[in-house]
């Protein structure tokens, strides 16, 4: 029979789907994550520059540093993700466009996040090339 | 927009429009600028991750490039994106739970993220500095 009401209609005999706040609480969520690894991923950054190849390598192979940093690249994908998402909706008129973007959105995000985490595993389990 | 119909008085506008420019104006669209900015720092960031395992030459390469004036500009770019957006971006969350929404408080807040975009980015470069990372 619920295969038959209208969304409206099962809104209101069930409540609400309790779906509606994904990206509203996903997007808080990562930020609250996102404030702590951003200021550890500025401060490494600052020993990273100062150092060369050997050393970058070293700093990877910590456990705690190639966590955190996985955990710094999947929660900044997934928040600019996001965000990006948001823009694209507000400024892009025409369907065709804005469907386009938000894919490539997607893929960018995504796909940037996925070499970088492979990346970091190829030098955090394997070492460098020395 | 369409076009008023003849005989139709012009609808009047929405208040949305800006009447006169405000800190917090200015906030709310420079944490958009900043987030598309830091969008742009993840990319570098997956490229710096992407050198590091191709290899000692690849990375001394990629470092170089970072290193270069115009390397160093987008960088400072994105330090001070960085420290805006984490300030601005703590405004919002307190705004989701309900506070720091009185005018006053709102403007105090904006002119401290500002602040604090600016004067941590100085310190995080000084600190470089004095590492011998700019060199």
């Amino acid at each position: 029979m619920t295969g038959f009401r209208t969304p409206l209609g099962r809104a209101r005999g069930m409540g609400a789907s309790k779906h509606g706040v994904g990206h509203f609480i996903g997007q808080r969520v990562s930020a609250v994550a996102l404030i702590f690894l951003v200021l550890w991923g500025v401060a490494s950054a600052l020993g990273l520059a100062a150092g060369g190849y050997a050393d970058a390598v070293a700093w990877l192979q910590h456990p705690l540093n190639a966590a955190l940093l996985a955990l710094t690249i999947v929660a900044a994908c997934y928040h600019m993700q996001l965000g990006m998402r948001v823009i694209i909706e507000d400024y892009i008129e025409q369907p065709g466009t804005k469907l386009a973007l938000l894919v490539l959105n997607v893929f960018v995000a995504w796909g940037a996040g996925a070499l970088a985490l492979v990346s970091l595993l190829k030098v955090a389990v394997g070492g460098g090339a020395n | 927009m369409a076009e008023a119909s003849p005989g139709v008085r012009p609808r009047p506008l929405s208040p949305f429009m800006i009447w006169r420019w405000h800190v917090t104006m200015a906030a709310s669209i420079l944490h958009r600028a900043a987030g598309v900015a830091l969008y742009v720092g993840a990319l570098i960031l997956a490229g710096w991750a992407f050198a590091l395992a191709t290899g000692p030459d690849c990375y001394a390469a990629y470092k170089g490039l970072l290193g270069s004036i115009p390397g160093k500009v987008v960088l400072f770019g994105i330090t001070v994106a960085v420290f805006f957006h984490l300030a601005n971006g703590v405004r919002h969350l307190a705004w989701d739970l309900g506070q720091g929404f009185q005018p006053k408080t709102a403007n105090a807040t904006a002119v401290i993220a500002y602040a604090f975009a600016i004067a941590a980015a100085a310190l995080v470069w000084a600190a470089a500095f004095a590492m011998g990372a700019l060199a």
